[in-house]
């Protein structure tokens, strides 16, 4: 219950700053999903309610946008480029090599211990430097497989 | 009222006592490779050395000043370090080299060889002599590698605001329509269209609120030109937006830029709230009575909110879907309000159209395509980055004279590696060797089945399948097409399948005609330019390379020897027992004795070309 309460406490001051306004959603969702680091369900269905709009409106916004998840994440996420530039200097082999490293099957994206998220992007805009991947805020350039894997290393030390 | 004559003169004044600068690259790429901790000893070195540095321009400043800028555009050799005047360029600079420069380029006015680009043993001293610029013709992004773009004084210094003074104090809304009309100037954001005939279309509707909207979306993959303007010159971008809002009388607009770009979004924020700091945005701009308000708006990730309609639904606050037009946006967009929607560098162009006049723009470029292009140049080249050329410079100078040629896997250029370039991102084409000396303009690339697009420019070797290409494309299509038109949803997704099919050797020769024949189909079927041009990149390596799709439903094979059910790896004779192989094969698909040769069990292998790439004497080979 506890954090639940301060879960909406938030978001209402996230609400206030965009003064209630519906056609500010994208901006909120964006807000909210900054301080969470995704969007959870029982916090759409508020957001819809204080905007006095469907929920099913917040659903479809929240779902169709790539930038916004409605599941949790890792507290490291590594958003490797598998765009145009990065493909064809190989970046599969990065996103082998990375699963392989963090022992991650098929369909999974998330270690078991939820240390780290695996994403593909289609294009981080730093293709000069293809391939590219992103943890967190910082982008890394230039990368080889084994490059990658040392740079996991360093994280999990 | 603003008087930019006289920030200027301050701004002069400060410098008086200047005599250097030192600019650090401060674009996503050299930020990536460290620039930033580059800039930062700067100042801590300096103060050992006693070397007067200051970084910012104010009175009493003396010696050397240190700034940031935006993407230089040599981005794979960053960060870069360019020091005026000399015009010195240092590439791939690190923390440790930053004595070296402050003693010897500084203090002394020498140069240090080891940090210049080399043309083949030749050492360049700065932009002038390396062939990446000397070849280029850079005007939109000129000042992107040299102004500190959260300065705006030193924007206007360099004569910045002038246009939009000229255009809210002494023009007409027609007349600057007119002006743009005549400099011909075509939208950079892939289509083309006439800026100025936008613009008029907006000017005369009759409506009390109106609204203009800078697209800085740039979700094409391999694209990052409007980043590198966003982050290099975002008061050139405002200027911009100053001008076509009075000439089509909005009073109101957005900067809509993609969440990813976060360096391009917080100096955006930034540029647009020290432009309304000294009101060149807000009320009675210029005194000329012209109001406007800018806002930065983030967008969500969904390459569809490009697209014109989708992106203002995405403003309101709705998912990004496009709807049929007419009406367009200039009679009915925004909250039903005429709004007129412009690339980046659209309107990073217009306040040059504005100071020097159509006949000057009109000067570079083809008959139908006046001025320059920016271009992202990646994939398998020497030197991928930003860079700009003439409209109408062929693919040949871009790749060899400016690129410097195309690359095999280890990155050395080697002759006869060309294979192709896809041009223009999902939407574009993909051209051949017989392009090479093709105008690029808008209307000669149409012509072949490809299109400018944005201007991602992305060179592949002969290590590249076409196939899997035009699937990669079918791939992201099919993930960003909003969903609305059956034919988008279902026929884009139809044609991944088969493209699946036949890189993985279960198709046969109908599955080529049916591709052909469904590409079609969602060409015309789509109501947006998504699914419009979703199958160009199938429609033009079917085109071109049609000997590979044969070879993949004929002989199940795969030319290029990149789809994975159509090879395997085998160990050949040259192996010398090394162990290499094995010791980083991830799937420990490799086994053998020291010094014997060495066998890969087929089933295990995942076919990650770890073991190729690390053998030393080339004893691996796809078969
Ligand atoms: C699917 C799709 C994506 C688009 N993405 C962009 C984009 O990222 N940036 C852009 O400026 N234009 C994009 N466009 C084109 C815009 O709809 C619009 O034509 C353009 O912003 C107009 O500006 P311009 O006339 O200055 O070129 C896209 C179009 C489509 C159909
Ligand atoms: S063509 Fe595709 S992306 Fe465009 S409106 Fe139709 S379904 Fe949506
Ligand atoms: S391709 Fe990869 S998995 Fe296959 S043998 Fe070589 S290193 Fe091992
Ligand atoms: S394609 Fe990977 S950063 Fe652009
Ligand atoms: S980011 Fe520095 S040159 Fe492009």
């Amino acid at each position: 219950m506890d954090s639940n309460y301060s879960k909406f406490k938030t978001v209402c001051r996230i609400l206030k700053e965009n003064s209630f306004d519906k056609s500010k959603l994208i901006p909120i969702l964006q807000a909210v999903q900054e301080e969470y680091k995704y969007l959870p369900k029982e916090i759409l269905v508020f957001i819809a309610l204080s905007l006095n709009t469907s929920p099913a409106g917040v659903y479809g916004v929240a779902t169709f946008f790539s930038h916004f998840t409605l599941k949790h994440k890792g507290r490291h996420i590594i958003k490797i480029c598998d765009g145009i530039a990065c493909h064809v200097k190989k970046s599969n082999s990065l996103i082998n090599a990375l699963k392989n490293k963090l022992g991650l099957k098929e369909a999974e994206y998330s270690t078991k211990d939820v240390f780290f998220t695996i994403e593909t992007v289609s294009c981080l805009g730093a293709c000069g430097l293809a391939p590219v991947f992103l943890i967190d805020e910082d982008i890394y350039g230039q990368m080889t497989p084994d490059k990658a894997v040392e740079l996991i290393d360093k994280i999990m030390e | 009222m603003i008087d930019l004559d006289n920030i200027t003169r301050s701004v002069k004044k400060a410098g008086e006592n200047i005599t250097k600068r030192i600019v650090v690259c401060a674009g996503t790429g050299c930020v990536a490779g460290g620039s930033i901790k580059v800039f930062e000893s700067f100042i801590i070195v300096a103060k050992e050395l006693g070397i007067s540095v200051c970084v910012e321009l104010k009175g009493g400043n003396i010696g050397t000043l240190l700034s940031k800028s935006g993407c230089q555009g040599f981005c794979q050799k960053g960060p870069l370090v360019n020091i005026l005047p000399a015009e010195i360029l240092y590439i791939n600079v690190k923390v440790d080299d930053v004595k070296e420069i402050l003693e010897k380029s500084i203090k002394n006015n020498s140069l240090i060889d080891r940090l210049c680009y080399s043309d083949n043993g030749k050492v360049c001293k700065g932009q002038n002599e390396i062939p990446f610029y000397k070849k280029q013709h850079r005007v939109v992004i000129k000042q992107c590698g040299v102004m500190d773009p959260e300065n705006i004084e030193e924007y206007i210094s360099i004569g910045g605001y002038r246009a939009a003074e000229k255009a809210c104090a002494e023009m007409t809304d027609k007349e600057i329509c007119d002006v743009v009309l005549a400099a011909g100037l075509r939208g950079r954001g892939g289509g083309g269209f006439p800026v100025g005939k936008k613009w008029n279309l907006a000017r005369n509707q009759t409506a009390s609120k109106k609204y203009i909207i800078c697209n800085g979306d740039e979700g094409d993959p391999g694209a990052f030109m409007d980043r590198s303007v966003m982050e290099g010159n975002p008061h050139g971008i405002i200027e911009g937006l100053v001008i076509a809002a009075k000439a089509t009388g909005a009073d109101e607009g957005y900067v809509y830029v993609r969440t990813e770009y976060a360096l391009a979004v917080k100096r955006m924020k930034k540029a647009v709230k020290d432009a309304s700091d000294i009101k060149v945005l807000g009320k009675n701009i210029f005194g000329s009575g012209h109001n406007f308000t800018l806002h930065v708006m983030e967008g969500a990730g969904a390459f569809v909110c490009g697209e014109e309609i989708a992106l203002i639904a995405s403003v309101e606050g709705k998912r990004g879907m496009p709807l049929p037009k007419p009406p367009f946006p200039a009679q009915s967009g925004l909250w039903g309000k005429p709004t007129t929607i412009n690339n980046v560098e659209t309107l990073a162009t217009i306040p040059m159209i504005i100071n020097y006049g159509a006949d000057v723009f009109r000067e570079t470029g083809t008959v139908s395509s006046h001025g320059t292009k920016t271009f992202a140049l990646t994939g398998h080249v020497l030197n991928t980055g930003l860079i700009e050329v003439p409209l109408g410079s062929t693919l040949r100078q871009i790749i060899f004279d400016i690129s410097g040629g195309v690359t095999d896997g280890k990155g050395s250029v080697k002759d006869g590696n060309f294979k192709a370039v896809q041009i223009g991102g999902p939407s574009g084409g993909c051209l051949t060797e017989e392009h090479l000396d093709l105008s690029l303009d808008f209307d000669s690339l149409k012509k072949v089945g490809a299109m400018v697009g944005s201007g991602g420019l992305v060179v592949m070797n002969k290590s590249i399948c076409m196939v899997n290409i035009a699937k990669f494309f079918m791939q992201f299509t099919q993930n960003e097409s909003c969903g609305k038109c059956v034919l988008c949803r279902e026929g884009i997704k139809q044609m991944l399948l088969m493209l699946s099919d036949i890189t993985e050797g279960k198709a046969d020769e109908d599955t080529i005609s049916l591709l052909e024949e469904l590409a079609r189909a969602v060409q015309i079927g789509s109501l947006c330019g998504l699914g419009k041009t979703a199958p160009n990149p199938v429609l033009s390596t079917l085109k071109y390379f049609r000997n590979e799709y044969d070879a993949h439903v004929k002989e199940k094979r795969c030319p290029a020897g990149e789809c994975k059910s159509l090879i395997n790896y085998e160990i050949t004779d040259k192996c010398i027992g090394c162990t290499v192989c094995a010791v980083k094969c991830p799937a420990k698909a490799i086994s053998g004795e020291r010094r014997q040769k060495h066998k890969i069990a087929i089933v295990k292998c995942v076919k990650c070309d770890i073991c190729i790439k690390s053998c030393k004497f080339n004893a691996i080979e796809i078969v």
